[in-house]
């Protein structure tokens, strides 16, 4: 397949724009943030998108979705970073529809894919129990009763956490922390008894949380596929994870590189246009470079999810790692280029930073994709 | 079977009767490639027998129109070609300055008179040419160059001086760039212009580089005749015909980032020379350095292939060449680093049979002249910064 956008996904590439200038653009996250917003978005913002079909595009035809892939869904991801809009797409729209079209039965794809697409029930994917990325070092255990399981533990650090209506969490019915057999996905609903959620506000001001399970009891229906055969499904959950959090942190560091050329251009000292001094040229050059690498990773990895290239996995942590890499130096360049104003909170260069690393950090960062890339590559 | 299928198994076929067995396997690059040429010594008769297969079809040159010499092929019969060539490893029949720089020039630029002339001989590795660009005061500003063309009427007097021209000991011809009009404006007053390296008054001298080898020469005009019909296009308008092979030459220059040494990848060499410990390199700064590189390269790859789709399906910026160029000869320089960190003290080690004739240090540093020649990193920053940034 050709490295490039079909006309059909150029158009909704456009369309997102449209609709995240008028209704999600920047100035609506530092709305949201002063009134002291619990979710980070708009109340009705939500229901838009999903009358936009944004909830359906990953969902198949045959549970009332769009199934349009995912390249198309990856353009609206990185409008997304441009603007720096919260909003359920990534834990709801990737994550809850990949996670339960990857293990899930026909009844629990056509109940619960059927739901999300219609915009009304939203997910959250509960993985990480330490301060770092590890998916096999799941000690949170399920234990079989009664004709269902008894859930124990605590997780972190989970997107749209202190607000989704159904909690994907990963459990060890088997094993112990570390071993990839005996883990096992189940959907939990997050007003549960034994579910406590701890809200837990992090630089980008979204609804991260902190969540310990304590005794709950889910039937055996909340169970997403065969037991103890979790970690496929799990992984490739994280492989979109991974790759979405990618195009978002694109639209990041080319958000953030137009804003600054932008300055350079604008900002005057010494009588003259900081853009003509070679020494902020250069590094905008190189910056520019690396942002077109980024582009290139990222369509790819797109292309891999959406024909089964049984390369997704080492291109999710090529893309990963590398956007990791360069949005690092794109925020900081940001801020640096800007020079007094890029600190201050009233101007909106600083927001960038401030949204890039926990997505960098989520599922893995630099050196956690570099480390895999080199496991895949059998070194 | 369509017509492109039929080419498909006809190419095949004959690919299979005609490739001898010991051009099947990839080159050392250097020396080891087929230049062609008057003085040329082929490396083996199956070499030998193989260009001139090769050139017999016009397939040194495939896409060239057959009525120079070249193969006539379309875009999607030449791609057949190359993935037939790449199906069985067939190496390249003939590498010159002629395929790659001054024949894609005269076909855009030059007269019915120089095609018919020049192409047919670079087509059959007759003629192998060198480039004459740079002078001694004239690098990152080439416009700034001052070996002079004098106006004789039918002819021009060369004097001056032109460094770094590739293989200039070796080559037949030069086409290169002479200052004719001095009054005007340095972009203006330049000339491309076609001679024997045998007129009298060329004296190439090899340079002797860091590596030990000498590719290079520095290249002396003394009272050199020079036909004004060897001018290629207008006289005083070469400039536009030499920022065109600046452009050509970034993009075969910002390829080499691309090339695997021996076919094996860093991670592969790396597994093999230290060896794993439950399935990992068992140094774990180098791994890290390892797989950051592999990883930059895959992005490398990656971009490569997306500009050229991009041009094809008419997206994209299409200045890109000064990006690849600058990443490419930059990842290139950091591949050979880590691989003498990978190699330990026995990839310093200069001469002897054990080291191949000290084939990596010699390798490594030819490679920090990536970056320097065809443009500097700093000038591929500026190209960008001007000509995309818009900075000014």
């Amino acid at each position: 397949m050709a490295l490039v956008l079909n006309q059909e996904q150029q158009m909704l590439k456009e369309s997102a724009q449209g609709f995240l200038a008028e209704f999600a653009p920047l100035a609506e996250l530092r709305k949201q943030r002063d009134a002291g917003s619990q979710t980070g978005y708009a109340d009705n913002l939500w229901a838009q998108m999903a009358n936009m079909g944004w909830a359906a595009i990953l969902v198949p035809e045959a549970y009332g979705g769009l199934e349009f892939g995912h390249v198309g869904m990856g353009q609206i991801v990185e409008q997304t970073g441009r603007t720096l809009t919260a909003s359920p797409l990534f834990a709801t729209a990737v994550l809850g529809v990949t996670a339960i079209n990857s293990a899930a039965s026909e009844a629990q794809k056509t109940e619960l894919l059927g739901a999300i697409a219609a915009g009304d029930i939203t997910t959250a994917l509960a993985v990480d129990e330490k301060i770092h990325h590890a998916p096999a070092a799941i000690s949170m255990t399920a234990v079989k009763q009664n004709g269902g399981y008894l859930l124990n533990g605590a997780k972190r650090f989970v997107a749209d956490g202190s607000t989704a209506d159904k909690l994907i969490v990963a459990a060890r019915t088997a094993g112990e922390a570390g071993d990839i057999d005996g883990i096992s996905l189940f959907v939990v609903d997050r007003s549960a008894a034994g579910v406590e959620v701890e809200r837990t506000p992090m630089t980008d001001t979204r609804n991260y949380a902190n969540i310990r399970f304590s005794n709950v009891a889910v039937a055996e229906a909340a169970l997403l596929g065969e037991e103890g055969k979790g970690f496929a499904a799990l992984s490739a959950t994280l492989d979109a994870g991974n790759i979405y959090l990618a195009a978002e942190l694109l639209g990041i560091a080319q958000e953030s590189f137009d804003r600054t050329l932008q300055y350079l251009k604008e900002r005057k000292q010494f009588g003259v246009l900081i853009g003509s001094f070679q020494s902020l040229q250069h590094r905008a050059a190189d910056w520019w470079s690396q942002v077109e690498l980024c582009k290139s990773a990222v369509l790819k990895a797109l292309q891999a999810m959406d024909e089964g290239d049984a390369r997704a996995p080492a291109l999710a942590s090529i893309a990963k790692a590398k956007l990791c890499q360069v949005t690092e130096l794109a925020t900081n360049e940001a801020i640096q280029m800007h020079g007094g104003i890029g600190m201050t909170d009233e101007y909106e260069i600083g927001f960038f930073i401030k949204r890039a690393r926990p997505a960098q950090m989520m599922f893995g960062d630099n050196h956690y994709h570099t480390d895999r890339f080199a496991q895949l590559s059998g070194y | 079977m369509s017509d492109l299928q039929a080419f498909r198994q006809q190419t095949r076929d004959w690919l299979e009767h005609n490739c001898p067995e010991s051009m099947r396997q990839s080159t050392a690059g250097g020396d080891d490639m087929c230049w062609g040429g008057r003085n040329y010594k082929f490396a083996s008769e199956d070499q030998k027998v193989w260009m001139e297969r090769m050139a017999a079809k016009g397939w040194t040159a495939p896409d060239w129109p057959a009525e120079y010499g070249g193969g006539g092929l379309d875009k999607a019969e030449h791609k057949v070609l190359k993935e037939e060539l790449a199906r069985i490893n067939a190496r390249s029949p003939l590498d010159s300055f002629g395929i790659w720089m001054i024949g894609p020039a005269l076909l855009k630029f030059g007269s019915e008179a120089l095609k018919q002339q020049h192409l047919p001989p670079i087509v059959r590795g007759e003629i192998r040419w060198c480039q004459g660009y740079s002078e001694p005061g004239a690098g990152s500003d080439l416009a700034g160059l001052q070996a002079k063309g004098e106006d004789r009427g039918d002819h021009f007097i060369a004097n001056g001086q032109k460094v770094w021209t590739s293989y200039g000991d070796k080559a037949d011809w030069m086409f290169c760039l002479l200052r004719t009009d001095t009054e005007a404006k340095k972009q203006m007053g330049i000339s491309l212009v076609l001679f024997d390296m045998e007129t009298p008054g060329v004296t190439p001298k090899p340079i002797k580089l860091i590596s030990g080898s000498s590719p290079f020469c520095e290249t002396f005009l003394d009272d050199v005749r020079v036909e004004k019909d060897q001018v290629v296009g207008e006289i005083n308008q070469g400039w536009t015909i030499a920022k065109y092979l600046l452009t050509h030459e970034r993009e075969m220059i910002g390829g080499m980032g691309l090339a695997d040494v021996g076919g094996e990848s860093l991670g592969q060499i790396a597994a093999k020379t230290l060896g794993l410990e439950q399935g990992r390199l068992n140094n774990p700064m180098l791994r890290a350095e390892v797989a950051t590189w592999e990883i930059d390269e895959a992005c490398f790859a990656l971009t490569a292939e997306r500009v050229t789709d991009e041009v094809k399906s008419g997206q994209g910026v299409g200045a890109t060449s000064a990006m690849l160029k600058y990443y490419g000869t930059e990842l290139n320089k950091r591949r050979f680093e880590t691989l003498l960190k990978i190699t330990g003290s026995d990839g310093l080690v200069w001469e002897g049979e054990a080291s191949n004739g000290g084939w990596l240090p010699r390798t490594w540093l030819r490679t920090k002249g990536n970056s320097i020649e065809g443009g500097t990193s700093e000038v591929q920053l500026n190209v960008i910064a001007k000509n995309i940034l818009g900075l000014g």
